[in-house]
């Protein structure tokens, strides 16, 4: 182990010549954090025995799942092996490994020169991976590549060097090779990372600019920033302003991680750490958005700020509604904590009162009910989730849908949905399947490249509609596994699309109502119909189950009348059993919903809406 | 295993009742429910307590033994004479039930008859009935009880068919309980009853038709007919479920009733209870209408339950627990519930509704009173006794009858 670094330079007196920022790209389960880790323990920042497994990862969600949902920086001194009396400051930030926070990523990039990009030897590289690679390459950062897993013995470091330098364009004996687990090659990946990637470079005498990447919600200290700073200098105690909103804070704190909060007096130019403003709510405090000094601040901000955007809603309703105040309080404190959390109450004639709620995608979706069923204890029934449309009438008049039920009903001219651009990278024997399933899913072929002799890039415009609908599922089972799934959003694309409502005994349900292409309205109708058919209990009358477009009935079953329901004898021994059964029953009949005449379990709302049928990638276990 | 019994509160040591159970008694009737619980073998159905000779060997000892039952169960109506206390009731009507009666002597049954009349004394007019198994009587048998004072008896037949008695186990040919009823009314019985099952696993609408002619073709003033319920633990339940007889759907059991329903009153037979048939007004089964009508009853025996003035209690199951408890001077009672006003209304709801009078309407709250109005509009009651301020179920609703109890105790 190297010796302890001598004379580190400290925050807000730090040459920016001896500053390296980077952040590591890569895939989940790829070694990200196992990394981290082993740098924390290599620069001496977190002692030995108080080292705990994915140090970084706070929420215990993200512990389990082993992803990154918040990014953090964290500040490492370095004595380079070559040069150990020149101690360097490497301001390590990680970033969300997932699709959804794409923009956090890029803001996350931003704040950097350069990128670790690790990849498992055993696996290759995977489709988010490459996803943040050409981010990374788009903000013209140095790239790193690293194999990591080396001491597996399934590991092919020679095929995915090959893979890497083929994709990055760079030398296979560049790879550095390494072992997050056991430590082996971190420290010629720290010397790497001093020698290739460049120092920031910023005007130190200019108006302080820094940029927010990112902004946590603590509930003991409000809401935490993590900003690098570009140009000037912020200090400890002066008034900062947001330049986005134009409102002003006081600075109560500002420093560093060394991995916990280190106050210091100030951050310079290239320097990464973290400041608090008293502020208690992240809304307040937004990724992408430049502070500056209050007195003589900067005019332009820095660019690339935009506002996080909900691309996939669902409804949340408590399964007991009485829990209804419970389950706004436990959003509004989800939201200090996520600024692209949006949410407005709503009603359901079916579900009673509740939530729709917008996510950037569906492991935002997951994560957020997860969070809300674990850790304020509520039971939930969400809703399949959807899309937003954009609706135009012959009238010309526009209507933004982002809850099914509230298509409009009359002359339609044009109906809009939001389009991605997928890549899918696969084993090439699954080429075949991959089409037809992006076929089925109304997409159009934009590219194919082969990675390697055997790995293949597929590229597809999809409707995001259709991936939001159990795509993840058949892409993962169609492929054994093997296919990795990326998508951006791209736009929007003109479809026909219809409402398909279900009707019971000629009753809408709302929250079964769903939008589709019109040549998949049939196929849903009939499906979610003969499920219905078989949840819901046989009532005193016929209940005829329809799927219907507008007026028209493309799909009908119908539920038997029961005939029978009375118990044989009813004697003096079986007075007392049989009113105490009748309590259980009016129990049981609580937990029923009445839509119109019709009684229906919850459990029929649940298993209708649940995942299996809809969010692609809801794969938590239940 | 016979079914569990209720949870309740403890019965005190002495039987002693709430002052509030016994509060205008006088103008309730009171009936005793004698139980007999042996059987000579255990029915793959039944969820009875009963016990069968090897069942209770080695448990009980000489306590829990046959032969010394009817002393036994004249202790409980000793206990039963001093929990009433000065209670001026005659005994309007006595129910032996099984449990196989009539696998004890006819003495016994008879010996037990007259504990009761000489402790409370019986009404000019009582109704005294035995259940009885075909194969255990025989004329000699049915002449005695009815010297002893019995005057209506209930045969267990089931069913006509022997494919069908066997998958009930019934030991009995086809034909002996048309003969038993001939007999029970050589032997001056004036009520007789044949209680049949419907929807046995195996059995055929034809099969059913035939069962109710051959029931209707002996003679008897009463008909029950139940359909089959599959009790969890018996042995019926296991054999279903390993897939050895098929279950009965219970649109087929709707069938059936149907058919009885129409075979029934073809005959000249009308429902009084969703399960009871009676040829006349005096047919009818007076003890079980005591159930029915929220009256009051003594049950002694193992297990038995009783019910005095909205309070139900019921004795311990086993007949060598039972019969310790009485030897040491101590009530039987293993559990019992005091009624609110609550409970008692919403008894008289789901039993009354069971009924050919059916509940008045004044017994329903107004989410009740609505119910009852959607199920009138669906058919369910019957249009004149409801104009009449009644809910009376029509021939649907009788089998239906649980789920609009569920509604109209709202």
């Amino acid at each position: 182990m190297p010796a302890t670094p001598s004379h580190v330079p400290e925050p807000s007196r730090t040459d920016p010549a001896l500053i390296r920022n980077f952040c590591i790209i890569a895939h989940i389960d790829h070694g990200k954090s196992t990394l981290a880790d082993r740098m924390l323990q290599l620069t001496g920042v977190v002692e030995q025995r108080q080292m705990r497994a994915q140090y970084l990862d706070r929420m215990d969600i993200e512990r389990e799942r082993g992803i990154t949902i918040k990014s953090q920086a964290v500040r490492l001194p370095w004595a380079p092996t070559r040069d150990p009396g020149n101690t360097h400051i490497l301001n390590m930030i990680d970033t969300p490994g997932h699709v959804d926070f794409t923009y956090e990523v890029s803001r996350s990039l931003a704040a950097c020169e350069g990128t670790v990009l690790l990849v498992d030897a055993a696996q290759g590289i995977e489709a988010q991976t490459l996803a943040n690679l050409y981010l990374a390459m788009e903000n013209d950062l140095t790239i790193i590549p690293v194999l990591n897993k080396i001491d597996l013995p399934a590991a092919q470091p020679e095929k995915f060097a090959e893979e890497l330098a083929n994709l990055i364009g760079c030398d296979p004996d560049d790879v550095l090779k390494v072992s997050a687990k056991t430590g082996l090659g971190v420290d010629a990946l720290l010397d790497r990372v001093v020698e290739r990637i460049p120092a920031p470079v910023g005007v130190a005498d200019a108006p302080a600019r820094a940029m927010i990447f990112d902004s946590v919600y603590d509930s003991y200290r409000g809401v935490v920033t993590y900003v690098r700073v570009v140009d000037g200098q912020l200090n400890k105690r002066e008034r900062i302003r947001m330049m986005s909103t134009g409102a002003t804070h006081e600075l109560l704190e500002i420093g560093t991680n060394s991995p916990e909060m280190l106050p210091a007096d100030g951050l310079g130019v290239g320097e990464v750490g973290y400041l608090i403003t008293g502020v208690k709510d992240v809304r307040q405090s937004k990724v992408g958005d430049t502070i500056t000094s209050q007195a003589k601040g900067a005019e332009v901000p820095l660019g690339g700020y935009k506002d996080p955007k909900p691309m996939v809603f669902s409804g949340l309703y408590p399964l007991d509604g009485s829990d209804y105040p419970d389950l706004r309080e436990a959003l509004d404190k989800l939201q200090l904590n996520d600024a692209a959390l949006v949410y407005e109450p709503e009603t359901s004639a079916a579900l009673g009162f509740g939530f729709r709620v917008g996510f950037l995608g569906l492991l935002h979706l997951d994560v957020v009910r997860e969070r809300l069923e674990r850790e304020f204890g509520l039971d939930l029934i969400a809703t399949a989730p959807n899309v937003v449309y954009r609706v135009i009438m012959e009238d010309g008049s526009e209507t933004t849908v982002t809850n099914p039920s509230e298509f409009p009903e009359g002359k339609i001219a044009e109906v809009y949905e939001p389009v991605v651009r997928a890549t899918i990278l696969a084993p090439t024997e699954f080429i075949g399947a991959i089409m037809e399933l992006c076929q089925t899913r109304r997409g159009a072929l934009l590219g194919m490249d082969y990675l390697s002799e055997d790995r293949v890039e597929i590229r597809y415009t999809l409707p995001l509609a259709e991936i939001v609908f159990d795509f993840f599922d058949q892409l993962k089972s169609k492929t054994r596994g093997y296919a990795s799934l990326d998508y951006e959003p791209t736009g929007e694309q003109s479809s026909s699309l219809v409402k398909v409502d279900i009707l019971l005994h000629g009753d809408k349900v709302d929250a079964f109502s769903a939008i589709t292409h019109k040549d998949q309205a049939y196929a849903y109708g009939v499906r979610l119909v003969a499920k219905l058919r078989e949840l819901i209990p046989r009532q005193n009358f016929e209940v005829p189950v329809q799927a219907a477009v507008g007026s028209r009935v493309i799909a009908r079953e119908t539920i038997r009348a029961i005939r029978k329901d009375v118990l044989a004898k009813c004697y003096g021994g079986d007075i007392s059993r049989k009113r105490k059964l009748l309590e259980k029953q009016k129990e049981g009949k609580k937990r029923m919903k009445m839509v119109g005449s019709v009684e229906v379990p919850q459990e029929a709302f649940i298993a209708v809406l649940s995942s299996d049928d809809g969010a692609g990638s809801a794969k938590s276990k239940k | 295993m016979p079914s569990a019994l209720p949870d309740g509160e403890p019965v005190p040591a002495d039987g002693a009742l709430p002052a509030s159970a016994l509060a205008g008694a006088a103008g309730r009737p009171l009936g005793f429910y004698l139980h007999v619980p042996y059987c000579a073998t255990r029915c793959g159905y039944c969820d009875f307590n009963t016990y069968t000779a090897t069942e209770l060997r080695g448990t009980g000892g000489v306590l829990a033994s046959r032969d010394n039952y009817a002393e036994t169960l004249v202790d409980e109506v000793r206990l039963a004479r001093k929990v009433l206390g000065d209670d001026p009731r005659e005994v309007r009507t006595v129910f032996v039930g099984g449990g196989t009666p009539t696998l004890l002597a006819a003495e016994d049954l008879v010996r037990m008859l007259r504990a009761i009349r000489d402790e409370f004394g019986l009404a000019a007019d009582a109704e005294v009935t035995t259940e009885a198994n075909p194969e255990s009587v025989d004329p000699a048998y049915l002449a005695a009880l009815r010297e002893g004072g019995f005057n209506r008896v209930s045969f267990g037949m089931q069913s006509a068919r022997r494919h069908v008695l066997k998958v009930l186990d019934r030991t009995h040919t086809p034909g002996r309980p048309e003969a038993c009823v001939a007999e029970a009314r050589a032997a001056g019985f004036d009520h007789v009853n044949l209680d049949l099952i419907y929807g046995t696993p195996g059995e055929s609408d034809d099969d059913w038709r035939a069962s109710l002619d051959a029931a209707l073709g002996a003679g008897p003033d009463h008909v029950s007919a139940y359909a089959l319920i599959v009790e969890e633990g018996t042995q019926l339940a296991r054999r279903i479920r390993r897939g050895e007889v098929p279950a009965t759907d219970d649109d087929v059991h709707a069938d059936r009733y149907l058919i009885a329903e129409e075979a029934l009153f073809a005959a000249g037979f009308a429902w009084y209870e969703v399960s009871n048939w009676a040829a006349t007004p005096a047919g009818r089964c007076l003890h079980n209408e005591l159930y029915w009508r929220g009256a009051d009853w003594w049950g002694a025996g193992p297990g038995a339950h009783s019910h005095v003035g909205g309070v139900r209690w019921w004795n311990v199951k086993h007949p060598g627990a039972y019969a310790a408890a009485l030897a040491a001077g101590r009530s039987p009672g293993a559990g019992r519930e005091v009624l609110t006003d609550e409970d008692r209304r919403v008894e008289r709801i789901l039993l009354e509704l069971r009924l050919r009078e059916g509940v008045p309407l004044t017994l329903l709250r107004e989410e009740g009173l609505a119910a009852s109005r959607r199920a009138l509009a669906d058919g369910l009651l019957q249009a004149g006794p409801y104009d009449g301020g009644r809910a009376v179920l029509t021939l649907r609703g009788r089998l239906l009858a649980d789920a609009v109890v569920r509604d109209l105790v709202d």
